[in-house]
């Protein structure tokens, strides 16, 4: 083990390194901890410039409650959901296809896809704003969850069937080709050999890609402008406009538009880590 | 367990849903997210309901920024039925594509050449009417009256009388204005009182309209009159971190004890805790001697796209916005002008002192960013921000407003 | 390759079962199954991404070379926006922050591993540190940026507090054309720095302890072992980490936009910023322009994807 464990370390070395770790975690977190705590004070407070004392009173109630109330931000959660979810369905879909497509067969132009799916992912999204935007609108499906989903399940078909493609190549071929020795169908064999087998790939997917698109804030400013159809992120950017000098809103607004996908990794860490770290071990 | 005919389906199903407007119906796209405006909106749509019950509405709100460049793409794709919008040369480019509808025979009609006298200009292209107007604001600075007096501070009349005021202050341990240039335009109220004092409504019109050169000295001139309450730091120091808001309660506090901003920031103002009393409102001094005095009066408006499915209905909404109780009652909850002028006049100081002095204006400008196209106010306001930090810089940045500006008026 | 366990084999037996009491299936179907059901497999993620990401590449260098509004009709300049470009202050600008983000984004990678070598132990809760150490990578960058801004905010943020009362002056990083890029890139620095970590942990997680022992016999220690023994071992998380912080460095256009639009006049921007500026922002619809610089942009991470595919390509002939 790299580096040596504190157990073996001198007795002040080890009485050291449980007190840092405290107070490390307190330093990194601390723009976030000042923010949290900002989001449970009275406005009060910020008029009379207490800015970083203990709050007067625990207003944290009033605050959030406010942001619900005044503010279309419970809306946008929704359309944050009604956006997330099928794009994570659709994508980790289409990526198990992809993905077996190119695991499983060997063909000429294999490794031409399977790189084309890679360079496709890599590349500065920006590039695809101006003929994107203009083929959503001609679709009628400009500023629309649907054009922002549609778009998003394509965009990640990308990285997931990278995903899918390297886990499904760690799994035993011996397994398809017995199957087809007993002259199992090919779509028998995805369908209940194979694709019983991906489900820890698709539930990291899923964990990975419901992060990536609840986080999402370039496509929605993109494809999105209305209240009507626009998500979290970019409703909070809006809302930052109206709450200028409301810090304690901003940050209450903040804190809540961050919990899914915070909630989601801390109930899920197991398979979002293992989806992130693919490939960390083994390349 | 997941299945994929069913992620299909409902990937299909999803793409055809699409919104669709039911025949009958009236859609309005407008951009009123702030409180007081939505709330006027509010008013206004209860106002036209109550006249119209036959109408349905959809009312779709749109964030104020997002707007902006929502409405290009809705106009040309799924356009509505009424747009807010602005007049002036913001309009120019959507009247010149064919995108809005003449609607000079509401205007006959219903006879608002008299009833909206003072937008008739900024709301004719080609001699043609393409929209109603309904409200507008001054522009001016506001000052703490409280500390005027306790500093013995007369209300300054010329720019001699204003730069002295200034020193005053600031020997007083005070910040002369205050002001918040994050958001670009309040950059762009002072270019305009300064370049509308020094050089004229005529040669304001004619830079804005791209006819004369930045780097004319004339335009130099206006920033070295800028210059002389710049370099010695009478206005807030980390005004380019900030927006308009985040300045009042320097405002409120007595840090900065002069404003120049739109009407609505009295309400700001008196939300930071001040007093009627406190708040006094000056109209910009004279800077050259016998120019006639022009002012900023932004005026909001509403226009049919020509792509509109319910125009019918679309003019009704129309003639209802022109009409006196109409505007009376939306610009009570707005705290801003009416442009009709058979509303009724209100009781506030501030409408008061603003209506006195637009009614004797010798002109009227929109604001820079809606005067100059809106690349042109872009790369301008980011320039006049630059000078606010780097006054010495203005030949650079007067030189590259120039390149801007040749290749922006082609 | 890995071995067939019982499991594997219990699915195939019940498969094959299943298959024996359907297979009228058609001759043709039958002989070019294998020919064909790739191509099928692959037909709807294939369809969807040319549409969406493949064709719309090529329509992006093509609508480059025009002038177009978005509204009206485009006319052919050829390399107009190109030289343009080259006579274009904010777009040296942008090209310049883009190179800064390039080289401080990747300081994200020592970082992480400083990090990860830090938490790599086994003491109580160290699950949990690790954990809230990662945490800021969830949060999406709207909400870092506006974290970070609160926290740089001049009078009342905590870090222009903590500036002040240690130099006694007020320094509003946002506002100042010195700092603010590196203002934002410190923002972006601390999910990247979480993710780097967590790249790390796992890769220290997997590292062969014979290995380290058999070093340390020999006497390596600290520095020496580090750098002889682990870090070859981190080979891959070091490549991954490296690709994600450069795609994420040229991607940059969250974080600008949120914490500072571009300002103050538009010393913060970076291409991909300056390119939606340009092409939808309220101030421009030059389309064509926009694409011009996304053109650019695209070049400069050419150059990456291909370092990183020809890396690929070399572990696929490997393997």
């Amino acid at each position: 083990m790299f580096p040596t464990p504190v157990q073996k370390a001198a007795p002040w070395v080890r009485h050291a390194y449980t007190i840092i770790l405290p107070i490390a975690l307190i330093l990194w977190l601390l723009p976030l901890i000042g923010v949290a705590i900002t989001s449970v004070r009275p406005s009060a407070d910020l008029a009379a410039g207490n800015y970083f004392g203990i709050p007067s009173r625990f207003a944290g109630i009033d605050n959030y409650t406010a942001v619900f109330r005044d503010s279309p931000i419970g809306w946008y959660i929704l359309n944050s959901f009604k956006v997330t979810i099928p794009t994570v369905i659709g994508a980790v879909g289409l990526a198990c296809l992809s993905g077996f497509a190119l695991a499983v067969y060997k063909f000429r132009a294999n490794l031409l896809i399977f790189f084309l799916f890679v360079a496709g992912n890599f590349i500065p999204f920006q590039i695809l704003m101006v003929p994107v935007r203009d083929m959503t609108l001609r679709a009628g499906l400009y500023d629309s969850i649907s054009g922002l989903v549609l778009f998003h399940i394509a965009f990640q078909t990308g990285f997931c069937t990278l995903f899918m493609r390297n886990f499904i190549t760690s799994l035993p071929f011996a397994l398809i080709e017995s199957a087809r020795v007993e002259g199992v169908s090919e779509w028998r064999i995805f369908r209940y050999i194979v694709l019983p087998l991906m489900r820890p790939a698709i539930a990291a997917l899923s964990v990975l890609v419901f992060t990536f698109i609840w986080n999402d804030y370039f496509w929605a400013t993109v494809l999105v402008q209305g209240q009507h159809a626009m998500p979290v992120t970019a409703g909070l950017y809006s809302l930052n406009g109206q709450w200028i000098a409301a810090w304690h809103l901003v940050s209450a607004g903040s804190i809540v538009a961050a919990m899914p996908p915070v909630l989601m990794f801390f109930l899920m860490q197991k398979h979002f880590i293992a989806g992130l770290t693919l490939g960390a071990t083994k390349g | 367990m997941f299945s994929f005919k069913a992620a299909t389906g409902l990937a299909l199903g999803y793409a055809l849903t699409m919104s669709a407007a039911f025949a009958g119906e009236l859609v309005i796209n407008s951009d009123q997210s702030d409180p007081a405006p939505k709330k006027a909106m509010e008013t206004l749509l209860e106002g036209f309901k109550a006249a119209h019950p036959e109408v349905t509405i959809k009312w779709n709100n749109f964030d104020h920024e997002g707007y902006k460049s929502a409405i290009r793409n809705f106009l040309t794709a799924d356009a509505p039925d009424v747009v807010s919008w602005y007049s002036g040369n913001r309009m120019a480019p959507f009247v010149k594509a064919g995108l809005f509808e003449d609607v000079t025979d509401l205007w006959t009609e219903n006879k608002l050449d008299d009833q909206l006298k003072s937008a008739v200009k900024s709301m004719e292209i080609d001699g043609k009417k393409w929209g109603i107007p309904y409200s507008y604001y001054q522009w001016g600075i506001y000052y703490r009256k409280d500390i005027f007096e306790k500093e013995g501070i007369a209300p300054p009349k010329n720019w001699a009388e204003l730069v002295a005021a200034c020193e005053k202050i600031k020997a007083a341990g005070m910040t002369p204005f205050a002001i918040g240039t994050k958001a670009l335009w309040p950059t762009g109220g002072w270019f305009d009182y300064l370049d509308l004092r020094v050089n004229g409504y005529e040669f304001h019109m004619d830079l804005t309209a791209g006819k004369v050169p930045y780097t004319d000295p004339k335009v130099k001139a206006v920033f070295e009159k800028w210059a002389e309450l710049v370099k010695p730091g009478y206005f807030l120091e980390n005004h380019a971190a900030i927006d308009w808001q985040d300045a009042i309660p320097q405002f409120v506090q007595g840090k900065a004890p002069m404003y120049l901003m739109g009407n609505f920031a009295v309400a700001a103002m008196k939300d930071g805790g001040l007093k009627e009393e406190q708040i006094g409102f000056l109209q910009f001094p004279e800077i050259t001697a016998g120019i006639p005095m022009a002012e900023d009066a932004p005026t909001e408006s509403f226009h049919i796209p020509s792509g509109a499915k319910n125009k019918e209905d679309a003019r009704k909404f129309l003639a209802y916005l022109a009409t006196p109780e109409a505007q009376t009652k939306m610009n009570e909850v707005l705290g801003q002008l009416p442009v009709n002028n058979q509303s009724a006049k209100s009781n506030d100081p501030f409408l008061k002192a603003g209506f006195d002095m637009l009614a004797n204006a010798y002109a009227l400008a929109q604001f820079y960013d809606r005067d100059a196209p809106a690349e042109m106010a872009k790369v301008g306001m980011e320039g006049f921000q630059q000078f606010m930090v780097k006054p010495d810089n203005v030949d650079a940045i007067l030189e590259r407003l120039e390149k801007a500006r040749g290749r922006i008026y082609k | 390759m890995p071995a067939l366990s019982s499991t594997h084999i219990n699915i195939l037996s019940k498969v094959a079962a299943m298959s024996s009491t359907v297979s009228a299936t058609s001759g043709f179907w039958k002989r070019n199954q294998q020919r064909l059901a790739p191509w099928l497999f692959l037909a709807p993620g294939m369809i969807m991404f040319s549409i969406y990401v493949i064709i719309p590449i090529f329509q992006s260098i093509w609508i480059s070379f025009y002038d177009w509004d978005g509204l009206g009709p485009k006319t052919w300049i050829g390399l107009g926006n190109y030289a343009e470009l080259l006579d274009d202050e904010a777009f040296y600008t942008s090209l310049k922050n883009n190179i800064l983000w390039l080289v401080l984004y990747l300081l994200a990678v020592p970082a992480g591993l400083a990090v990860a070598l830090f938490l790599n132990q086994t003491v109580a809760g160290i699950r949990l540190y690790k954990s809230l150490f990662f945490f800021p990578f969830v949060i999406s960058q709207v909400v870092v940026g506006l974290i970070f801004t609160w926290f740089y905010a001049p009078d009342f943020g905590l870090l222009s507090a903590l500036i002040k009362t240690l130099t006694g002056e007020n320094v509003a990083i946002l506002a100042d054309e010195r700092y603010v890029t590196l203002g934002i890139i410190a923002a972006g620095l601390w999910p990247q720095i979480a993710y780097c970590m967590i790249l790390y942990l796992t890769g220290l997680n997997n590292i062969n302890p014979e290995q380290v022992e058999a070093a340390r016999m020999d006497g390596a220690r600290g520095w020496s072992l580090l750098w002889n023994i682990i870090l070859p071992q981190l080979g891959p998380a070091t490549f991954i980490a490296i690709v994600v912080t450069v795609i994420g460095a040229l991607r940059s256009f969250d974080l600008v936009s949120i914490m500072t639009d571009g300002g103050p006049y538009g010393s913060s921007r970076v291409l991909s910023f300056y390119m939606y500026e340009q092409a939808l922002s309220e101030y421009g619809y030059r389309m064509g322009y926009g694409a011009a610089i996304a053109v650019v942009l695209f070049m400069i991470m050419m150059v990456f994807i291909t370092l990183f595919i020809v890396r690929m390509l070399m572990r696929e002939r490997h393997a």
